[in-house]
């Protein structure tokens, strides 16, 4: 395709800082000074239309931060999120654009916390209906929900029921069908598998699969297990401490992962073909956020890490099919990976 | 005792009479694990997996009870044993890791003190051993300078740390068995991966059976010598784990083994299991299995069957019989 594609969603140097400091009387009787947290440290991406873009990582990587301040749950500190070429920065500035507002929704992981149990289906999923007065008729408004209950696999006849009578997987065909209602274009969503048992995650992935391909949907996809990110997504985002340490096409990324942390990532996962075989274990855990190391925030995991590494921040270099932060893979020191049997 | 099996359990059924009927969460289970061998347990949410491990234990939630069947462990009933008789087995000669390690561990006690309290409630060791025994075993399952950690919170650990002290906790005293419920499933997979490796490492070293229960099949895969696949609270196919994995043959395994989104080559769409697992107090009549079954025919509809042998493994499948046939 020679076409020069315009991504959809342009996040860049995106960053949002947590102020976790003790009361203030606490902090002048104990001495200390105010403790800020980079959940988000500068992050660039983009997204291009009708693809899936993942962000893995581990807990407290900043993952689903970056997901909730795209779609402005929380305010960013600094650096900006461009929408289609509108720059939505703030909540406050997101008001002026209703219609981005709409384009966007979210799925989340607990399929048990985000539905209101006191609500019926009927009206969770109707409820983007109203708010945005895309329908006005009470009877178009219960044909519209029918489709869409019906659409995500569920039956018109659930929207009577309450979201108790469901299961979890029933309950994100819900979620889902809400998201749907308010006619998005880009769906965020934030592990929404991860609280469902494999059989039914197939289910919810093919689900969604299907629908990008019906409806042209653009997904940004966060999740902390590999094989699913592999599945779904056309690119991925490996996020370490609040920043991207590397990205690229999935193939390229599971191909020859660079940056050493998505390698120990691929090499943390247990897979079937394994039996016998002993995962290569990673030393260390993810250090404090509160107090991040210096220089490369993987460094004290890392085992290619030298005094550079921490020193300096590495910066994004372009590599084919993506980007990867690391002196190591600058400075040319970096092992070859290792071609995993294919099957 | 010359036989090799360390726990044997035989046509175990667990209850929960409800006022609005009798359900059956364990039916007729039937499994064996020998002295030092990995046997996994998978199965979704619901399948009676943690039931299980719960009633070998004897911790099962009252009003669950277990409704028939027995539970040996070195040839000795353990399932009708007094409360304390039960007490005295329970860590001495059966471990438990549970999932959540912030929930193991009480958080108003220091973890040197929930280690040596274990130690010395079931060996016969003074204060000072039961404290040097402690922080070998620290040391053991992988903490950094354990003898001043020792004295640490349980809230001063990081989740991966709580459960390498909570692995500690259950070999405190050289239990035969562990029942490993869940024990990484709260954990990331890099911290995962470390857990797994340790608790093999610990097994082989002092030749620990374990029973681990869990709904990851990778997990399984690389840590368990042979695979229990529970469904609705049966047992759907029992066996080596690689028979089980390369060569299924019971349909809810196949289906499990297709639903795992995996890393060689892509695919455009996963196996996908239609419905979900049946609710206990609506378990269908036959094969529990059949409203999802793509291989259902009249007899499942029919009658329940039993783990049959196929292949190496058996499985509880009436296809196999059908096989058998032809």
């Amino acid at each position: 395709m020679s076409k020069v594609t315009v991504p959809m969603l342009t996040v860049s140097n995106l960053k949002r800082v947590f102020d976790v400091s003790a009361p203030w009387l606490n902090r002048i009787l104990e001495g200390k000074g105010k403790s800020i947290v980079r959940a988000v440290d500068g992050v660039n991406f983009e997204i291009n239309k009708g693809e899936t873009f993942s962000l893995v990582g581990e807990s407290g990587c900043g993952k689903s931060t970056v997901a909730r301040l795209i779609v402005g749950l929380y305010e960013p500190s600094d650096g900006s999120i461009n929408f289609e070429g509108v720059e939505i920065g703030p909540a406050p500035e997101r008001a002026r654009h209703p219609d981005i507002q709409g384009r966007m929704q979210m799925i989340f992981q607990d399929p048990y916390a985000s539905l209101n149990p006191r609500w019926r289906v009927g009206d969770i999923v109707a409820e983007p209906l109203r708010f945005r007065k895309l329908l006005s008729d009470s009877a178009a408004i219960d044909k519209r929900v029918g489709e869409l209950l019906s659409q995500v696999g569920l039956s018109p006849l659930d929207a009577r029921k309450y979201p108790h009578e469901f299961s979890g997987g029933q309950r994100q065909r819900i979620s889902i069908a809400r998201a749907l209602a308010g006619e998005p274009e880009f769906l965020v969503c934030d592990e929404p598998t991860s609280a469902l048992d494999v059989s039914v995650q197939a289910q919810i992935l093919n689900l969604m699969k299907e629908l990008q391909r019906k409806l042209g949907l653009t997904y940004l996809f966060i999740s902390h297990n590999l094989a699913v990110v592999y599945h779904v997504s056309d690119k991925v985002g490996v996020m370490y401490l609040g920043r991207l340490v590397e990205w690229a096409d999935t193939k390229t990324l599971f191909a020859r992962p660079l940056h050493p942390y998505t390698r120990m990532l691929l090499d943390a996962i247990p897979d079937l073909d394994m039996t016998g075989r002993s995962r290569t274990p990673v030393a260390g855990e993810v250090p404090s956020p509160l107090n991040p190391p210096s220089g490369c925030s993987f460094h004290p995991r890392c085992p290619l890490a030298n005094e550079r590494c921490k020193r300096e921040v590495p910066k994004a270099l372009p590599v084919e099919g993506g980007a990867v932060a690391c002196h190591a893979v600058e400075e040319n020191r970096l092992p070859p990976w290792k071609t995993q049997a294919a099957a | 005792m010359t036989s090799p099996k360390l726990l044997e359990v035989k046509n175990l059924r667990v209850e929960f009479p409800t006022r609005r009927g009798t359900l059956v969460a364990v039916d007729d289970v039937s499994l064996e694990i020998s002295a030092g061998e990995v046997l996994g347990v998978v199965g979704e949410s619901g399948a009676g997996k943690s039931m299980t491990g719960a009633a070998i234990i004897g911790l099962l939630e009252p009003p669950g009870r277990i409704a028939s069947g027995q539970i040996l462990l070195d040839g000795r009933r353990i399932d009708n044993l007094p409360y304390h008789e039960m007490r005295k087995i329970r860590g001495r000669q059966i471990g438990a890791i549970f999932q959540d390690p912030l929930t193991s561990l009480n958080p108003l006690y220091k973890i040197g003190d929930q280690l040596i309290e274990t130690i010395m409630t079931h060996l016969p060791l003074n204060q000072a051993q039961a404290r040097d025994r402690a922080v070998k075993l620290l040391e053991d399952v992988g903490i950094p300078s354990a003898a001043e950690r020792i004295n640490s919170y349980p809230h001063q650990f990081s989740g991966g740390m709580r459960q390498r002290v909570v692995i500690a906790l259950a070999l405190a005293a050289e239990p035969k068995l562990i029942i490993a419920d869940e024990p990484t499933t709260a954990l990331d997979v890099s911290i995962q991966a470390q857990i797994i490796t340790l608790l093999k490492r610990l097994c082989r070293e002092h030749g620990t059976a374990v029973m681990l229960v869990t709904h990851d099949m990778g997990v399984i895969a690389e840590t368990a010598d042979r695979v229990a696949v529970m469904y609705a609270g049966r047992i759907a196919e029992i066996g080596p784990v690689q028979d089980v994995i390369k060569r299924p043959h019971h349909p809810y395994t196949t289906g499990l083994m297709g639903a795992i989104p995996s890393m060689v080559g892509k695919v455009e769409r996963l196996t996908q299991i239609d419905g979900a697992m049946p609710r206990l107090n609506a378990i269908p009549k036959g094969c529990a299995f059949n409203p999802r079954c793509p291989k259902a025919f009249d007899r499942c509809f029919r009658d329940r069957p039993d783990p049959m042998p196929a292949g190496k493994s058996q499985a509880a499948c009436w296809l196999v019989e059908e096989k058998a046939h032809v």
